[in-house]
């Protein structure tokens, strides 16, 4: 990264219930509004009082891929954190503590510690939550920036609850930023101001949002982490929208009833974790089969079983690929970002009307729970919608053939309601007018020739997908593949190990079902050494890849120990290849959360 | 070889038999659902309910089949699955005139989920049962209607294991109008179905619809014995406490006709939102307008 680049990171830790949200959102919307970008990943488990909690946020000028490698600031609003995290600071860094309930630990040369009595300043408040208050005043005023931004951020969030509230928390969070301006000293750097102004998401809230603009009108979920933002976010703007939200009684009937409104012409949408998408798997089938194209997108947690629920993996590709008995027609794509993960919506629900079948969106908690800033302009609220070969006009006689055997496989569809097109769809071979050959006669040749058919439909749609392209410099040393969320972080990693004299590329795989099998072999044919990366320990993607293109790579980084890469990770395991040390590097995570 | 015949639906039924669907059942011969199959387009021939406005749903059974058999729109579903699809259809678009049939292992089995939910959520659609009391398509084995000691291929020393009973659960759960009929009594079924299609609500029909091959303990003459009709017992059907009673009774005699029916719970359809413009969601616009788009970003600023 250049030099004059403002690249800062804090992190707040403490306990559930202690309440980090409320500052870490009130932190994000003055970093944003100021037109920073921003990433934010939060560490932490399935509890709602106690555990640990670490929300590290980064800001910068630039664009940034991933929560990054340094802490410049650690807000510990508990003895744990103080415990488990003092050691990550090093030189320049600021660790900010109630001095009346947290013992600082041995820090590092250079650190400075900024002990702050929150009964003293607050005037013996009974508030429990008037720490995070101090502490975002005593944040602000570190990074001398006006206290009036903190003002109306406070004002804005609080209003809800009275101007008495309001009052209460600007007064304290006044008197941390006086106190902080008085006893320590600033952070060396500026925080850039007068840039383009940001939006702010999570990945789930690009899903959703992504449901929304493809035009879904149907959500049906059942909560799991980390997917359930998405139902949060349609939830609360449904009656705007006028998109139907349904709670459902398990995932089974979440899948069935999505199958069911789809039928009827509506575009419909789930989303779940790895648990629940194995409920579903059953309708995945079902849907390929009826020729009923609907979305299911599963938010990838560690596994397997309950496995580690608000930790993040990828490794649901497999349960992907085999998400129904049988042959079954599919698309499957793992988004790189947010703002991909956004796009992908639309683009699977044009493909699966287009080719009848069902779409699966794999993505993790990396990207779904992680907040990230977007430039307001990049989001496309008009994506283009296709809805596929359809038949509307009523008809007198009853020739329509729901499943009619066509050159590309793919049979005009008309929906319930329209008359002289009565037909049954069915989860039984059927013929070409929804007819069963399954029961009293099966009938080989038209189950072949219905087999043929559906697949037909999708021989060739890769040529419809953008090809994957290598990213970063030609000829490089190492060449680096991933796929999904990981695109960031290696981006990053590329960054750090040019600085270090090491050219690397990334190829970035965000398809899987159809695989660009020609462009990805020619592009590894031509590498100069190949390591896979994946947040996994079987190497699922590996496997895939392998089976698909019949290659080989160099090497392997792999981690599965619930904690997303950060850059160093790969640097070192980069590294550790290059010198011939080791084929195969698994990254310690450092921090214990 | 027979192949199944592609006949022509018949669009604007004048006859019972213009309720035919492309083929005819693959049923035993003397199976129960013939007389549901038969009492159903009876009773859609009364209503005058066209082929194209109704969309009937199944799991997977013996009498799943049905939708081949029966002139609407069909959706032969997944094992138990047969009321969350019909749920989501019903949500997709309200104007469909919706009928689920499936069978005891169906719906009470692996399907008894689904069976309670849609019962507390009044979805208004039409839930036939056809409860033979036995695993007929995989060749006899024990269902959750299968009385105690039965004995099935998978209990060939008698079941060990207690019966469910379809009417007190469906009332205690939600549902809005609950019968039972008799597969031997089409006139009689007839008259629920019509009843139970006029409903606004959940309404449920579970039929006694005896298996031929492989259940000889509940056949014909077992039911035809001990059958008799709430309406010859001035059965007050606004009273759940007296109709859950009636449907304990197993004994000598065993209750038909109209357990239970609350006119006054709103269904699902009626209660949701986004449906109050009546309009379907399935017709609604697609794309999102630029004021909505404008509104979505300016809550991410």
């Amino acid at each position: 990264m250049p030099s004059d680049n403002f690249d800062f990171a804090m992190a707040i830790g403490g306990a559930a219930g202690q309440g980090i949200a409320t500052p870490g959102n009130i932190l994000a919307r003055i970093f944003t509004r100021r037109g920073l970008h921003f990433n934010a990943y939060n560490a932490y488990q399935s509890i709602v009082r106690g555990g640990h909690i670490f929300l590290t946020t980064r800001i910068s000028n630039e664009e940034i891929y991933s929560h990054g490698d340094k802490l410049d600031m650690l807000v510990c609003l508990n003895q744990d954190t103080m415990d488990r995290h003092l050691g990550l600071m090093g030189e320049g860094g600021i660790v900010i503590f109630n001095s009346d309930s947290i013992k600082p630990g041995e820090a590092a040369t250079g650190v400075q510690l900024c002990p702050v009595s929150v009964k003293e300043i607050s005037g013996g408040s009974r508030n429990k939550l008037i720490q995070n208050t101090i502490s975002l005043g005593v944040i602000l005023s570190l990074l001398k920036m006006d206290f009036e931004l903190l003002e109306q951020a406070l004002t804005l969030q609080l209003i809800k609850k009275g101007q008495e509230v309001v009052d209460e928390n600007v007064n304290a969070a006044k008197a941390g930023y006086e106190y902080a301006k008085e006893n320590f000293q600033v952070h060396s750097e500026t925080v850039p101001d007068g840039l383009k102004p940001k939006a702010l998401w999570t990945g789930n809230d690009a899903l959703a949002m992504g449901g929304a603009s493809a035009g879904v009108k149907f959500y049906c979920a059942y909560p799991m982490s980390p997917s359930t933002g998405v139902l949060h976010w349609f939830a609360k703007n449904a009656r705007d929208l006028d998109i139907m939200v349904r709670q459902a009684e398990d995932e089974i009937a979440v899948a069935n009833m999505v199958i069911g409104a789809a039928h009827t012409g509506a575009r419909a949408m789930c989303a779940t974790s790895g648990g629940g998408f194995a409920l579903m798997t059953e309708a995945i089938g079902a849907a390929s089969i009826m020729e009923i194209p609907c979305v299911f997108i599963n938010v990838m947690r560690a596994g397997p079983s309950t496995g580690v629920p608000t930790k993040t993996e990828q490794g649901d590709l497999w349960q992907a690929l085999g998400a129904s008995q049988g042959d079954f027609e599919r698309f499957i794509v793992a988004p790189v970002d947010a703002l991909d993960a956004y796009n992908i919506i639309p683009e699977i629900f044009n493909l699966c009307d287009v080719h009848q079948c069902p779409g699966i969106v794999l993505t993790d908690l990396l990207i779904s729970e992680g907040t990230f800033s977007a430039d307001p302009d990049a989001i496309n609220f008009q994506p283009e919608i296709d809805r596929g070969e359809q038949v509307t006009e009523p008809s007198s006689d009853s020739s329509y053939l729901r499943y009619k055997r066509t050159d590309s496989g793919v049979s005009p569809r008309a929906v319930p309601g329209l008359e002289g097109h009565v037909h049954v769809v069915a989860t039984d071979e059927h013929d070409e007018n929804g007819v069963l050959i399954s029961d009293e006669y099966t009938n080989p040749h038209t189950r072949r020739l219905m087999v043929e058919k559906r697949a037909r439909k999708i021989a060739n749609v890769v040529d419809k997908i953008a090809a994957p392209q290598l990213e970063g410099a030609e000829n490089a040393d190492v060449t680096l593949i991933g796929w999904g969320s990981t695109s960031g972080v290696i981006k990053e990693a590329i960054a750090q190990l040019a600085e270090q004299g090491i050219i690397a590329n990334q190829l970035a795989i965000k398809w899987i079902v159809p695989f660009h099998v020609q462009a990805v072999t020619d592009i590894v044919n031509n590498a100069n050494h190949t390591i896979m990366i994946e947040n996994n320990y079987t190497g699922q993607f590996f496997r895939f890849f392998r089976g698909e293109t019949g290659l080989n790579v160099n090497g392997h980084i792999r981690k599965y120990d619930g904690e997303p890469f950060m850059p160093h990770h790969i640097v070192e395991g980069v590294k550790e290849q290059l010198t011939e040390k080791t084929n195969h590097f698994v990254p310690t995570q450092e921090i214990m959360v | 070889m027979t192949m199944p015949i592609n006949k022509e639906l018949i669009i604007t039924p004048e006859k019972v038999s213009d309720y035919k669907g492309k083929v005819d059942p693959d049923w035993c011969p003397g199976c129960g659902d013939f007389g549901v199959l038969n009492s159903l387009r009876r009773a859609c021939l009364d209503l005058e309910l066209k082929p194209h406005e109704s969309l009937t749903v199944s799991g997977i059974g013996c009498s799943s089949n049905f939708p081949g058999f029966f002139n609407s729109y069909g959706m032969h579903t997944l094992h138990g699955r047969s009321l969350a699809v019909a749920t989501g259809a019903k949500m997709g678009n309200h104007k469909l005139n919706i009928f689920v049939t499936g069978g005891d292992g169906d719906g009470f089995g692996i399907g008894g989920n689904h069976f309670t939910h849609t019962a507390r959520r009044n979805v208004d659609l039409t839930y036939i049962v056809m409860d033979n009391q036995i695993y007929g398509l995989t060749t006899g084995q024990t269902s959750p209607t299968s009385r105690v000691d039965m004995k099935t291929k998978s209990t060939p020393f008698g079941s060990v294991e207690y019966p469910f009973n379809p009417i007190p659960s469906a009332i205690m759960n939600g549902a809005t109008f609950v019968a039972r009929g008799f597969s031997s009594d089409t006139k009689h079924l007839t008259d629920l179905m019509k009843q139970a299609i006029a409903h606004k609500g959940f309404s449920f029909i579970s039929v006694f619809s005896p298996c031929v091959t492989f259940n000889h303990d509940n056949d014909v003459p077992f039911f035809r014995k001990r059958i008799r009709k709430l309406e010859d017992d001035n059965h007050d059907t606004t009273d759940w406490k007296t109709a859950i009673e009636k449907a304990m009774m197993w004994e000598d005699t065993i209750y038909t006709g109209l357990f239970f029916h609350n006119k006054e719970k709103t269904d699902l359809g009626h209660l949701e939102p986004v449906l109050s413009d009546d309009v379907p969601i399935c017709q609604k616009p697609t794309a999102l307008t630029e004021e909505q788009g404008k509104n979505i970003l300016k809550r991410m600023m």
